[in-house]
């Protein structure tokens, strides 16, 4: 079985993000830029079920600049056996995401996709779950734990109610949380290694993919910052404080 | 003019808050009609809880044996199929929504606006992104669906009990797929109140120690009637099941009172408090970040200060 993985690059998690003072983005300049981190997680995962023996091949997708290749060389450093580069200069949103998705698994014919559950620059949550829509696929999402046998694939998910377990055919498309594993750190020796792995560069254009960015960005915002608080000496003080403006 | 439809989220026979906050969104967009739909393999009490909630126009009813749990791969064809003649189709921003709306949405051949904040006009919403560290004003398509998941945490839920809404079995005629089944689903039983509806929240972090010492937050938190909840920390050491995280990556609350008890305030954990009322933070570390968004703030030992309070509470 083949292993498609989506692999974003977005601004790193640990960037305190700033609005530009005229709305018009974030700036991200100069910013460092990291994988987003459940897509790492998506990406150990498929090697796991690599070296389990359920899958044979790991093939990690990236669609971004040019310079996108640094990133998936990351990816290829960690264990994918390649990468599929989809070249654009435009932002893409999850609707034209899911159907560049699809185009490749049409081409590539995996028996699984992994995404994260969501891009941390972003934060939609979407793209795996338009995708597995328009390949008519089971999909599950939020994933914690996941298992494949029998061409069938059992997943528990992280559900607000505790943890639900769902039962879905193969090929399907599975979204990783944050608890399904703990990505593995990147070798010296890998990332020679990665050098000489291969990238297939698609360009966007070429996929004949129909233009899907039907919502407009108008303006940012920065949040709306608390008032700054008070310091209580004590915990009878604290009890008080909260009497007094009837929160206890 | 705009008719929104909106995806009832329930669970055990009975519907969920959520709903009531999205029917509050959807009323912002000050629509034509506001109409609730239940898909379930028994519909009758959900609906007729539906019905009485302020601001629904008629309350329509999937009832099917396939709709027994909420797995997105079998609604999504029925949604799609009954978003014909809505201007707006509106789903909680929960886990049920998050799974469900962008399968909607692709169908359709739409996109989505997750995560609404507020409502600046009918096609024009304000939503988080970067973990709530920037707020973009977005505009959709007019010409399209419009497919949204309502961000519980910025809405109250529209009040209940004036209404009585007219109830009707709709009579969606669409195949599903059998591809995807539902096994079980392993529910952490608790009598406190519900952590994302709750009007006070007490969470503990890595700070509390252990499971063992985690009685300590449970005990307070019952003797002010609160929900209780965690942060990632907590969750990962093991002291607290994951679905009582708070944060970016858990559950985002706007509780009246939060008292962060043990928490370091990590961006991730602080996204899922933003709009909470009054922030309380405990922690033995002046320096600690939660003292950043606490409105009151105490430094000192968790283990000496909350049997204090509970003291001072008697």
């Amino acid at each position: 079985m083949k292993i498609l993985v989506g692999y974003k690059r977005v601004v790193d998690y640990n960037v305190r993000i700033q609005v530009k003072p005229d709305g018009s983005g974030v700036v991200t300049e100069g910013v460092k830029l990291s994988a987003n981190p459940f897509d790492d997680i998506a990406l150990e995962e498929a090697l796991r079920l690599r070296e389990k023996g359920v899958a044979e091949e790991v093939v990690i997708v990236g669609i971004g600049p040019a310079d996108l290749t640094a990133h998936l060389r990351n990816g290829l450093a960690m264990g994918a056996n390649r990468a599929i580069h989809v070249t654009t200069a435009e932002a893409v949103q999850p609707l034209t995401a899911a159907r560049v998705f699809l185009k490749l698994v049409e081409k590539e014919q995996p028996g699984l996709v992994i995404l994260g559950k969501q891009a941390i620059d972003d934060d939609a949550n979407q793209t795996g779950q338009m995708l597995a829509a328009l390949w008519d696929r089971p999909q599950a999402t939020f994933a914690s734990k996941v298992e494949i046998a029998d061409g069938k694939v059992t997943v528990t998910r992280e559900i607000d109610a505790g943890l639900e377990t769902i039962e879905a055919d193969l090929p399907a498309v599975i979204t990783t949380d944050l608890r399904l594993n703990e990505p593995r750190f990147i070798k010296l020796p890998d990332i020679m290694k990665a050098k000489s792995k291969p990238i297939d560069t698609i360009e966007f254009g070429s996929l004949g993919v129909e233009a899907g960015d039907h919502l407009k960005t108008t303006h940012y915002a920065a949040p709306p910052k608390r008032s700054r608080g008070v310091m209580v000496k004590d915990a009878a003080e604290l009890v008080a404080t909260l009497k007094q403006k009837g929160l206890l | 003019m705009s008719k929104i439809l909106v995806i009832a989220e329930h669970l055990d026979g009975k519907l969920n808050p959520s709903t009531a906050r999205a029917v509050s969104a959807a009323a912002a967009v000050k629509p034509e009609a506001i109409d609730v739909l239940v898909l379930a393999d028994s519909a009758d009490t959900l609906a007729a809880e539906a019905a009485k909630i302020e601001g629904v126009s008629r309350v329509l009813t999937a009832t099917r044996a396939e709709n027994a749990h909420a797995l997105a791969a079998v609604m999504a064809p029925q949604v799609a199929k009954a978003a014909a003649g809505y201007s707006h189709v509106f789903v909680p921003s929960t886990t049920f929504g998050k799974d469900l709306a962008p399968r909607v949405a692709a169908l359709l051949g739409v996109a989505q606006v997750s995560d609404v904040m507020a409502v600046e006009g009918s096609h024009t919403f304000k939503r988080p992104i970067y973990a709530g560290n920037a707020i973009v004003t977005v505009e959709a398509d007019p010409a399209q669906t419009v497919v949204a998941t309502i961000r519980t945490a910025s809405w109250s839920a529209a009040s209940n009990g004036a209404n009585s809404a007219p109830i009707e079995a709709s009579n969606i005629d669409v195949a599903l797929p059998s591809h995807t089944r539902f096994v079980e689903l392993k529910q952490g039983k608790s009598d406190r109140p519900d952590l994302q509806s709750a009007s006070k929240v007490v969470s503990g972090g890595r700070g509390v120690g252990s499971k063992e010492n985690f009685e300590i937050v449970y005990k307070f938190a019952d003797k002010i009637g609160a929900a209780v909840g965690a942060s990632r920390a907590a969750v990962d050491a093991g002291y607290v099941p994951n679905e009582m995280q708070v944060g970016q990556t858990g559950k985002i609350i706007a509780p009246e009172l939060y008292m962060a008890i043990g928490i370091s305030g990590a961006i991730q954990h602080l996204t899922g408090i933003k709009d909470a009322g009054t922030i309380v933070a405990i922690n033995k570390d002046a320096e600690a970040p939660i003292f950043e968004v606490a409105d009151i703030g105490l430094v000192g030992d968790l283990f000496k200060i909350i049997p204090e309070l509970e003291a001072a509470l008697a």
